[in-house]
């Protein structure tokens, strides 16, 4: 008998036009000390599955069948009362983003001690040295001291292992891990999965591990269940799946990952359900003006930039305090290079791409981009129009008040370059060049899906005609699928047009395969600075080496 | 700390400026002289009574006069009643505080109570009727509502008085209405009149702030952890939503006092406003700048204590605005 069976699960919201099945027919089985991976895109039903085991579907879902049961009795017809008694103290929950799913203003003592009060009968001096054996238990470093903290005063990755030791502290049988690493830098990821996996066993608790990074799949999991619009479309264990996939939407799912381990000329594309949206680049070729420019001399120079934020203010100069947010930073990018920028959260990388975008303004050094010195220059204009910038979150970066032919049109009507009826011929063209049609132009950005709003960043960015593209992070909040698409139609873009990138990610298996040269940036300093290849294969210095012995990898994949 | 110094300073500052303009009026509202000494007048009288009150000294010098003798309690002498400012204030101001009390709290426990509510059962058809009925209260005028309620309460059925405090007991220098029968009766309706307003608009912003939150991830985690109900919704979400809820009853509270000229009209409450509301007509420029001078330092106080506050709730702020 399995610890949490669950037998065809299906879920339903009654929607306006409909009901949406969310869940169809699933079966799920988990074993005492095992790690079951739920893979799959957004949408696939994944997050919906650990909702309705732990009985928080939100309204108006509902499962319309199945049965869920946990040490063989059924949990999925229980009232309130019952299923309230049941989380936590059976099942618990990890959700994806450690920041917020702390109370902020109570401690973390207080929230684990009436967390442990809820489900075990326990005095609260006894509940207060049970938090701190918890907080031990996830290494947390000086737990008596910590556990009257507030959860501001933790960092991102020590707030998961507490939002873990939360879930551990009340011995449940099963936990339900939502994304528990998407919003966290590799090598707290590696940490942290590091920590589940052993806890699991130690503890001899069933994991549902929710995610859709594969990467992580085949290094924490057991077993894996792949999911596709609601349905299980494949289960076995992590190595079966990952290395042998059986079913179609496994394997174009598994190649459209990027390759840590070797760099491909193009991504492959998750083929399964006929999406495919043709990416025009020999009809945004011809129209492209090309500017010459001598090959040798590099396009961009960088040299000892510097911006530092204020901490603490104060009247006199001498009591200011400032903390350096990227510190003396040089490169060059030739003309039709991808140079890109690598480094944890925090270590300055957005703060520079601002700067060279000229929306902070510097500190010190200097920007010269094609021999002219741009550093704190009155005017930008010209400037401006020869760069333009791809945002990470393609659901903020996209006014929602603006359709969409009046966004991607601004860049070029704000610098007079075109107007009227050329205006809206262009934005017609650039529209389909992305693989959308002209009549996208009509309508809202919430009508369309990240993948689709990003290439409308994309066509707003071309739409000056640029030499200069800055990706911030371009592709970190799409699936594996929409990710293979934008990265392809990037590389598109740079080797028909000659574009110039800076291409900045965490991400390093998307580097590799981006970049021509890399930089890696800790805490400002760029610490190493070389030809992508060459990084990867023998990197120099101790900080780039950690960073890429984090990299998870997908074992027991032949190469292609 | 540096924070708490940093709000005090400001407050002193507010509060300097304030009394700048109360002073003001004195010499942009005629001469005090003139209102001072009647038509027969010599000269000499003239001269000498400026020479005595100092009319003659520069205007600096006279407003450090006037700030020295503020914050001593000394605003002079009533041009109508011919008594001391302070004396006739501190005459008036029981019954003033009293009915903003009582109207506050009020207003604060029943919306806070009602906010909640409508918030958890928001489905709920009762929740819906106790949203559309707080839109009249957001939407009627007071003094509409204190004549109906004295119509209602007082003309239709009889059961309260319609006008005055009832009586008052006197404890010290301090009149209560709250010692006696007739003085509660007296209290209840102006009390709803001035509270209700602030009672709906409390109610509808601790509503959608609540709703807010409840969207939470820590909510929902809270609830993943199999915690009650009533610990989800009060410990958790209640106190999120509390910063700008107090900052929305600091400023009402203020209002409730400074303004409660309408219904004290309506009610002939023997307070400050219906003192104000005098003193404007006969032009009693020594009641009107002390008026100002304590509505501005009420109002000032009231916002330092829920800048204080912010930092008793929330661990955030408590070192240097991180």
């Amino acid at each position: 008998m399995a610890l949490l069976d669950i037998e065809n699960l299906t879920v339903k919201f009654p929607t306006r036009t409909g009901v949406f099945v969310a869940v169809d027919q699933a079966n799920l089985s988990i074993e005492p000390g095992q790690i079951h991976g739920l893979v799959g895109e957004s949408g696939a039903g994944k997050s919906t599955i650990g909702a309705a085991i732990m009985g928080l579907l939100e309204k108006p879902g509902y499962i319309s069948g199945g049965t869920i049961s946990l040490k063989g009795k059924s949990i999925s017809g229980l009232d309130k009362a019952s299923l309230q008694a049941l989380r936590g103290k059976q099942i618990s929950m990890i959700f994806q983003d450690p920041l917020t799913s702390l109370n902020p203003l109570l401690t973390v003592g207080d929230q684990l001690v009436e967390t442990i009060q809820a489900h075990l009968d326990l005095t609260s001096g006894q509940a207060q040295q049970r938090a701190i054996e918890y907080l031990e238990l996830v290494r947390i470093p000086e737990p008596e001291v910590r556990i009257d903290q507030f959860p501001h005063q933790f960092s991102g990755g020590m707030r998961q292992r507490i939002v873990i030791a939360l879930a551990l502290c009340s011995e449940p049988d099963v936990i339900i891990a939502d994304e528990p690493t998407t919003a966290l830098d590799v090598s707290i990821q590696a940490q942290i999965l590091s920590l589940i996996k052993e806890l699991a066993r130690d503890k001899q608790v069933g994991v549902i591990l929710i995610t859709h990074d594969m990467g992580v799949i085949a290094d924490t999991t057991d077993v894996v269940s792949v999911m596709y619009q609601g349905k299980v479309v494949e289960t076995g264990t992590t190595a079966q799946v990952l290395g042998e996939p059986n079913h179609a939407y496994t394997q174009s799912l598994i190649s459209a990952v990027p390759r840590p381990d070797e760099k491909m000329h193009r991504f492959p594309l998750v083929s399964y359900g006929g999406r495919s949206h043709e990416f025009n680049i020999e009809s945004l070729a011809t129209s492209w003006k090309k500017v010459d420019i001598d090959p040798e001399k590099p396009l961009f120079e960088v040299s000892n930039l510097t911006k530092r934020f204020l901490k603490k203010s104060a009247l006199l100069p001498s009591k200011q305090t400032f903390s350096t947010a990227v510190d003396g930073v040089s490169f060059n990018i030739q003309q039709g290079e991808v140079f890109g920028i690598v480094g944890e959260s925090g270590s300055g990388k957005s703060t520079l791409a601002r700067m060279i975008a000229g929306l902070y303004p510097t500190d010190g050094g200097h920007i010269v981009f094609d021999g002219q010195d741009i550093t704190n220059a009155k005017d930008l204009s010209d400037y401006r129009r020869q760069i333009q910038m791809i945002f990470q979150d393609p659901y903020s970066s996209l006014n929602p008040r603006m359709r969409i032919d009046a966004i991607i049109g601004e860049p070029a009507k704000h610098h007079k370059l075109l107007s009227g009826k050329a205006l809206q011929h262009r934005v017609d063209e650039l529209l389909e060049q992305v693989g959308l049609s002209a009549a996208a132009g009509k309508k809202y950005p919430h009508e369309f899906s990240g993948g689709q709003r990003q290439r409308i960043s994309i066509a707003r960015a071309l739409a000056t005609q640029p030499r200069f593209l800055i990706c911030d992070e371009p592709t970190s909040a799409l699936d594996v699928s929409i990710q293979a698409q934008i990265l392809n139609i990037l590389k598109d873009l740079q080797e028909h047009l000659n574009l110039t990138m800076l291409f900045i990610s965490h991400d390093l298996p998307v580097i590799r395969q981006m970049c021509d040269r890399v930089g890696v940036m800790q805490n400002g300093i760029m610490v190493e600075q070389r030809e992508t290849e060459a990084l990867f294969t023998n990197p120099q210095r101790a900080y780039t080496q950690e960073l890429l012995s984090f990299m998870p990898t997908l074992r027991g994949i032949k190469s292609a | 700390m540096n924070y708490i110094f940093k709000r005090v300073a400001q407050s002193g500052l507010v509060l300097l400026v304030v009394g700048l303009v109360a002073f003001s009026m004195f010499r942009f509202m005629g001469d005090p002289i003139d209102n001072m000494l009647g038509q027969e007048r010599t000269q000499e009288d003239v001269e000498r009574l400026r020479d005595e009150l100092g009319l003659d000294l520069p205007f600096p010098v006279q407003y450090w006069h006037f700030l020295s003798d503020a914050v001593q309690g000394n605003f002079g002498v009533s041009y109508r009643q011919g008594r001391a400012v302070s004396e006739i204030i501190a005459e008036r101001i029981p019954a003033t505080l009293e009915l903003a009390a009582v109207s506050a709290v009020l207003a604060i426990s029943l919306g806070i109570f009602l906010g909640v509510f409508t918030a958890i059962r928001r489905e709920g058809w009762l929740a819906n009727l106790i949203m559309s009925t707080s839109l009249i209260g957001v939407s009627l005028p007071t003094f509409l509502i204190g004549v109906m309620l004295i119509y209602f309460f007082s003309v239709y059925l009889g059961w309260l008085p319609s006008f005055g405090r009832g009586e008052a007991v006197q404890l010290g220098f301090w009149s209560t209405g709250f010692l006696t029968v007739s003085g509660w009766q007296a209290l209840i309706l102006p009390a709803l009149t001035l509270g209700l307003y602030q009672m709906t608009l409390i109610m509808r912003l601790v509503r959608s702030e609540m709703l807010e939150v409840l969207r939470q991830d820590y909510v929902r985690f809270a609830r993943a952890r199999g915690l009650s109900e009533r610990a989800v919704n009060f410990r958790h979400a209640l106190k999120n939503t509390l910063v700008p809820v107090i900052t929305v009853i600091g400023l009402q509270l203020g209002s409730i006092i400074a303004f409660a000229i309408i219904t004290e009209s309506i009610f002939q409450w023997p307070g400050l406003g219906l003192l104000f509301i005098n003193a404007i007509q006969f032009v009693d420029i020594p009641v009107m700048a002390a008026y100002l001078m304590l509505i501005s330092v009420i109002f000032v106080t009231i916002n330092l204590a829920v800048d204080l506050l912010y930092v008793v709730i929330d661990p955030r702020l408590r070192e240097g605005g991180k």
